[in-house]
C-alpha cells in the first residue's frame, strides 16, 4: 500500500458566527488521496465540500477552527505557520477556483499573472520565467501563446480564462490540485474540453486532482474515486465505477437517480427530486443527517449517527443498512 | 390563421442589436453584431426554449425583449403594441407584463433588503395597493412559491440558494406578468434544487397560464420544459422547431453539436452506470 499523498483524519471544521452558536461545516472526516488519482467530491450546497477544499489549502476564513489531522505530502498543515503555508501553497497544493473572472486581476496582463506565481514560488530569473510562462500556456492548450500572454482577462472568453487559472495552478508542479467546480460556469462543450485538459495534466504530471462538483454526471469516465458528502459528513466513498453503477447509500442513490433523464424531447410534468432540503448546519440532528429525507430510514437512524461500514472491499458507506 | 386559436403573446420580428467597441487612437470603432435579424413568436401559455453556447446572443436577446436594452432595429409585439422603440417613460406599463429572472439570485437582489421589501418594491414603483394590501400580497406570493410567510422579515442573505431563486420568482410574479424571461434561471443550482425550481415553474405556468422564454445552454434541461426550441449561434436563430423534432432530428450542425456535447456526458455516465464490464 503506497503512502497516500493526502491523509485526512478526524477533520472537523467549525465556523463561529458573530451571534452565538457553532456551525460544524465538516464533521470528523477521514479521507486518503493517492498520487496520480482523480478524486471527485460530490455534494449539494451545504455539504461541506467547499470547506474541505478550503481546509486542504488552509484558506479558511478567520472565524473557522480546525481540529483533527491534515497531512499533505508529509507536512502537517494544521501545525504549519503562515510562512510555511505560503511555501506549501503553490508548490505542494494549488487551487483552480470556480470563477476565474473573479480570481484574475482585471488590470494585469494574464501572462504576468502566471509569471507572478513563478516569482512567488520559484527561483527562476525574469527571462526563465518568461520562457516558462510560454511553455505553461502552450501546455494548457493555447496556440497563439504570445497574443494570449499579452491579453487582459476581459479580452479572453470564459473557457480561455479557465485555462489561464489552470496554468497558474500547475506552474510550480504541485502534488495536489484542488478544483472547485471548475466547469459549472461553462457550457457543456467547453466543459468537456476543460475536463479533458485536467485529465491530461494529471496523466503527464502524476499529481493528485481533487475535483469538487454538485453534478455526479461529469465524474463518469473521469474520476477514479468518488466521495459523496452530505451535511458535513462523508456518506459514501469508493471506486467511481462502483459508486455510479451500484450506489449503496440511500442519498447517493437518490442523487444519481436525478441524473437519469430522458432526452427524447418529451415534455415532463414533474422533475424527480429529493424531497426536503439539506439541513441547516447550525441545527443538525443527532442521528444520521440524511434521515429526515431518507426513504429507507429505520428507527435507529434518528437516534445516533452511523459509523462507516465496509460491505465491499475499497468501499465505505455510512449507513445502518450495512451494519450497526 | 385566426382559426389556429393560438394567439401569440410575444412576436419578435427582425430584431437586431449591435455593440460598438470603445474607440481607440488610430483604430476605427468596431461593431459587433450581437443579434442579427432574429424573429420568433411564443403562443400564450407556452414555453420557447432558447439554447446556444456562450456568446451566441441569448442574453442580449433576453435584455432586448425585456427592454433593458434598446434594439437597433426590429419589432417586439406585446399584444397590439410594438415596444421595441418605446421611450423609457412609456415602458412602465409594459414592464408589468414582462418580467425577468436572472441566473444568480444573489446578485439580482439587494442583500440589505428583507424578503418583504424585495417583493413590495415592484408594487411601490408601479404605485399599486395600500400598505396593508401590499403586505397581504407578499404573504400570498411567498406561500405560492413555497416559502413560509413567517420568513418575510428575513434578509436575502439568510435564504439558501434555492430559496433565493424562489424569492426571485415571487418578485417577478408580483405584478402578475404574462411573460417570464428566464435567463439561465436554473443554472448553478444543485440537481435536486434545480428539479424543485423547475417543478415550481411548471406548476406556476399551469396555474397562471404564464408564457415562458426559457434561456439556457443546457439543451437536455430545456428539452424537458419547452414546447418549441430555438437554437442560436453568432446572433442568429439557426434552427427553430417543436422540441420533439429538434431532439430526434436536429438539422443544423450547431444543434447537433449542442445535442452531442450534452448527450456525450450523459452517454458516458450511462455507459459507466449500465456497465459494459
Amino acid at each position: 500500500m503506497p503512502v497516500p499523498l493526502v491523509q485526512i483524519r478526524n477533520l472537523t471544521v467549525s465556523y463561529m458566527p458573530e451571534n452565538d452558536g457553532v456551525v460544524r461545516a465538516l464533521d470528523r472526516v477521514d479521507l486518503d488521496i493517492l498520487n496520480g488519482e482523480i478524486t471527485g467530491i460530490v455534494g449539494e450546497s451545504g455539504s461541506g465540500k467547499s470547506t474541505l477544499a478550503a481546509a486542504l489549502l488552509q484558506l479558511l476564513p478567520p472565524n473557522a477552527e480546525c481540529s483533527g489531522s491534515l497531512l499533505v505530502d508529509g507536512e502537517n498543515l494544521l501545525a504549519a505557520g503562515e510562512a510555511e503555508l505560503r511555501r506549501i501553497r503553490g508548490t505542494k497544493t494549488a487551487l483552480i477556483p470556480q470563477d476565474p473572472a473573479m480570481s484574475l486581476n482585471p488590470v494585469i496582463r494574464v501572462g504576468d499573472q502566471v509569471s507572478e506565481v513563478l516569482r512567488a514560488h520559484s527561483k527562476l530569473t525574469r527571462k526563465q520565467r518568461k520562457q516558462r510562462v510560454q511553455e505553461l500556456l502552450a501546455e494548457v492548450g493555447f496556440v497563439d501563446v504570445k497574443r494570449i500572454s499579452d491579453s487582459y482577462p476581459h479580452q479572453l472568453s470564459g473557457g480561455q480564462r479557465q485555462r489561464i487559472v489552470i496554468a497558474q495552478a500547475i506552474a510550480c508542479h504541485p502534488g495536489l490540485i484542488v478544483a472547485d467546480e471548475p466547469t459549472s460556469k461553462l457550457d457543456s462543450e467547453l466543459q468537456g474540453q476543460i475536463m479533458e485538459l485536467l485529465r491530461e495534466i494529471v496523466r503527464c504530471h502524476a499529481n493528485a486532482l481533487l475535483l469538487i462538483t454538485h453534478d455526479p454526471t461529469i465524474l463518469a469516465g473521469f474520476a477514479d474515486r468518488i466521495v459523496v458528502m452530505y451535511a458535513g459528513r462523508i456518506a459514501e466513498q469508493g471506486p467511481a465505477k462502483d459508486i455510479l453503477r451500484r450506489p449503496l447509500h440511500p442519498y447517493t442513490r437518490a442523487l444519481i437517480g436525478l441524473t437519469e433523464v430522458r432526452t427524447d424531447g418529451v415534455r415532463v410534468i414533474r422533475f424527480p427530486f429529493i424531497p426536503g432540503e439539506v439541513p441547516d448546519p447550525a441545527h443538525f440532528n443527532q442521528g444520521c443527517r440524511f434521515e429526515p429525507r431518507c426513504l429507507e430510514r429505520m428507527e435507529l437512524c434518528a437516534a445516533r449517527h452511523p459509523q462507516s461500514f465496509s460491505p465491499e472491499s475499497f468501499r465505505l458507506v455510512s449507513c445502518f443498512k450495512y451494519g450497526e | 390563421m385566426a382559426s389556429e386559436a393560438q394567439i401569440a403573446m410575444l412576436r419578435v420580428r427582425g430584431l437586431t442589436k449591435r455593440y460598438s467597441t470603445s474607440r481607440r487612437v488610430w483604430r476605427k470603432r468596431m461593431s459587433l453584431v450581437a443579434l442579427d435579424d432574429v424573429s420568433f413568436e411564443i403562443s400564450s401559455g407556452k414555453t420557447l426554449g432558447l439554447v446556444g453556447s456562450s456568446g451566441s446572443g441569448k442574453s442580449t436577446l433576453a435584455r432586448c425583449v425585456t427592454r433593458l436594452e434598446r434594439p437597433e432595429a426590429g419589432e417586439i409585439w406585446i399584444d397590439d403594441t410594438d415596444i421595441a422603440q418605446l421611450p423609457i417613460r412609456d415602458l412602465l406599463s409594459y414592464r408589468s407584463q414582462i418580467q425577468m429572472i436572472f441566473q444568480d439570485p444573489t446578485t439580482a437582489m439587494n442583500p440589505r433588503m428583507s424578503a418583504a421589501d424585495i417583493l413590495q418594491e415592484p408594487l411601490l414603483i408601479q404605485r399599486r395597493g395600500s400598505a396593508s394590501e401590499r403586505r397581504l400580497c407578499t404573504a400570498d406570493l411567498m406561500h405560492e412559491v413555497g416559502l413560509s410567510p413567517d420568513w418575510m422579515h428575513r434578509r436575502v442573505t439568510e435564504f439558501s440558494g434555492g430559496q433565493r431563486q424562489r424569492l426571485a420568482i415571487a418578485r417577478a410574479l408580483t405584478l402578475e406578468p404574462e411573460l417570464l424571461v428566464l435567463d439561465e434561471a436554473l443554472t448553478g443550482l444543485d440537481l435536486s434544487t434545480q428539479a424543485q425550481i423547475a417543478n415550481l415553474l411548471l406548476d406556476l405556468q399551469a396555474a397562471r397560464s404564464l408564457t415562458y422564454l426559457l434561456i439556457s445552454h443546457d439543451l437536455s434541461l430545456v428539452a424537458r420544459m419547452a414546447d418549441t426550441i430555438a437554437v442560436m449561434a453568432l446572433g442568429k436563430i439557426v434552427e427553430q422547431s417543436p422540441t420533439r423534432e429538434i431532439m430526434s432530428a436536429p438539422a443544423h450542425p450547431v444543434t447537433r453539436a449542442l445535442l452531442g456535447s450534452a448527450t456525450n456526458l450523459r452517454a458516458k455516465h450511462a455507459a459507466v452506470r449500465g456497465g459494459c464490464l
